[in-house]
């Protein structure tokens, strides 16, 4: 009597087994790989179509002499000669670096201040109340009107800069992240406090991880605001001592009424900026966002 | 508040109870002032013993669960409870940043288990879910019916001896909610944890259940009890099964009727 019993429930668990391994089967979703070519024609074929189309018409302006006057635009291939020049003397990479250097040192520092404050403006309320208004006001104050504060504060120094991207990248940072923890699921709290996950554990294990593609996002901003206020900064407070960068350049090109290496600077900025986005900050939300499946494909 | 139960003085005896509900009510403030939600419920759970409190809407079984689980205060009365319970949810509430197994062992961290032996708890709690091989899957790979499963392995996880569900299976389709009674039935009796489990469901908590709690709406009293001696394994097309859902709902459609007539 026993042992009929034991095998039903032995038969009955392994049929169980089957039925559930079948369920697991169908219901799973399998995630396919998108081949490189639909990735190139899709993603990055028409990027470079448009940049295309854009040095076509320019060269066309200067060919046709639809514009005839070099001072007031340059041919793409005199900008590129600029380009050249500039890089076979060995300086074009000196330019990019200081101002790259100068610009993530200065995001890291913001980052630095950006983070804990977003933290406590998320957590406690009466410092929410108290400047968190400010602190998403500050966002919409470009930050080139630091500039004239931090060269007297400061003087014209390296320091002056770096207090003018703090200004513009912190409080992006901080909104960031607040914005992040506020859009945490009130069931993730839960279930963190069931699990024992309560006060710094549960800040630790579960607020700052799920408020993590928000944070990624004020980063993301966060770097746009730092290159913006650094290129203010080095155009304004040029100063022979403290190195060019690409700013300077600019501004080097204005003075000398060189119109290819204004635009050289310019699209040396434009660049840069693109590529450190690129290469930095949009992989580091796309894998957030993929590692939850919050990233759908089209 | 919810307090551990008293042990005996030589701390070897277990408990007696592995929750008791002791004259409980619940207001919350509504529109019309204070709102009784839940009114003089007192109700045991024994250790190991499986128990389902049915209700309709707004019967506030869910508010009771969470009493419980110490997620909220009770207005009156005292609730306890032998160690912290675990519970589960509709939603799965499993951790997106986390795969199935990391999610698991973030609850055995939070209980204080050393980093050398999570990973091999970890493993052992996915096959009692057979879900042996999800250990590195993300959250989003994983079905409906694999999700709970997780779920249900993290809640285990807190090794507590009372595993409280709130209509955790009400989101899945019919068949994969079936499969997941049997796994509960079979986990309960292997790991001999007391379970209080909540359900709108009449048939669901007469097949999982040894006792059956029906609770009244506005305010949630219990309005009778059902002890279930239909053998395991059980079916929900079983006859016995069956009859005594049929006797469960009249009452459960009595309940509801007594609203509609004031």
């Amino acid at each position: 009597m026993a042992s009929t019993d034991s095998t039903t429930v032995a038969k009955d668990g392994s049929d169980l087994a089957g039925l559930e391994a079948g369920l697991d089967a169908l219901e799973t979703r399998q995630t396919l790989r998108t081949p490189f070519r639909q990735t190139f024609v899709q993603k990055i074929l028409p990027p470079l179509l448009a940049v295309a189309l854009v040095l076509a018409v320019w060269q066309a302006l200067v060919s046709f002499k639809i514009v005839d006057d070099p001072t007031k635009l340059p041919a793409p291939s005199a900008v590129w000669d600029v380009v050249e020049t500039a890089w076979l003397q060995g300086e074009l990479l000196g330019y990019i670096w200081t101002s790259v250097s100068r610009g993530l040192l200065g995001f890291c520092f913001a980052l630095l201040i950006g983070t804990p404050l977003g933290l406590i403006v998320a957590r406690v309320k009466f410092i929410r109340a108290a400047i968190g208004p400010i602190l998403s006001g500050l966002q919409s104050l470009p930050s080139v009107a630091w500039v004239p504060p931090a060269v007297i504060w400061l003087g014209l120094n390296n320091s002056m800069m770096y207090a003018v991207i703090l200004l513009g990248a912190v409080p992006s940072i901080a909104n960031g992240l607040v914005s992040g923890v506020d859009q945490v699921p009130p069931l993730f709290l839960r279930a963190g406090r069931t699990l024992g996950a309560t006060g710094l554990k549960g800040t630790w294990h579960i607020v700052l991880p799920a408020a993590l593609p928000g944070y990624v996002a004020g980063l993301k901003q966060g770097w746009a605001f730092s290159w913006r206020s650094l290129m203010a900064a080095e155009i304004i407070a040029s100063f022979p001592d403290l190195g060019v960068g690409l700013g300077q350049l600019l501004e080097n090109g204005r003075n000398a009424s060189d119109m290819a290496m204004v635009f050289e600077a310019i699209l040396l900025i434009l660049i840069v900026g693109i590529a450190i986005d690129l290469l930095i900050f949009s992989p580091l939300e796309r894998w957030v966002l993929r590692s939850r499946g919050l990233l759908v494909k089209s | 508040m919810a307090t551990t139960l008293a042990k005996a003085a030589d701390g070897t005896e277990s408990a007696t109870h592995a929750a008791r509900i002791d004259h409980v009510s619940k207001s919350f403030a509504g529109p019309a002032g204070q709102q009784l939600v839940l009114d003089d419920i007192t109700l045991d759970v024994a250790p190991g013993e499986f128990v389902t409190l049915l209700g309709a809407s707004g019967c506030g079984k869910s508010t009771l669960l969470n009493l419980v689980a110490g997620l909220d205060r009770p207005s009156a009365g005292e609730i306890a409870t032998d160690g912290r319970p675990a519970l589960m949810f509709q939603e799965h509430a499993l951790f997106p940043w986390l795969t199935a197994g990391k999610n698991i062992e973030l609850a055995l961290k939070l209980r204080g288990m050393p980093k050398a032996e999570r990973r091999e708890r970890a493993e052992e709690l996915l096959e009692l879910v057979r879900l042996k091989g999800a250990y590195g899957k993300r959250v989003h790979e994983l079905s409906g019916g694999m999700r709970q499963r997780v779920a249900l392995a993290r809640a285990l996880a807190q090794e507590s001896n009372l595993l409280l569900m709130d209509e955790p299976f009400a989101a899945l389709d019919a068949i994969t909610r079936d499969v997941l009674h049997d796994e509960l039935t079979r986990i309960w009796r292997e790991t001999q944890v007391s379970v209080l489990f909540v359900t709108h469901n009449v048939r669901e908590a007469v097949r999982l259940a040894q006792r059956v709690v029906l609770l009244s709406s506005r305010p949630g009293r219990i309005a009778r009890e059902w002890t279930v001696g239909i053998p395991h394994p059980r079916r929900i097309e079983d006859t016995a099964v069956a009859e005594l859902s049929v006797e469960i709902t009249e009452e459960l459609r009595g309940e509801i009727r007594r609203h509609g007539q004031h």
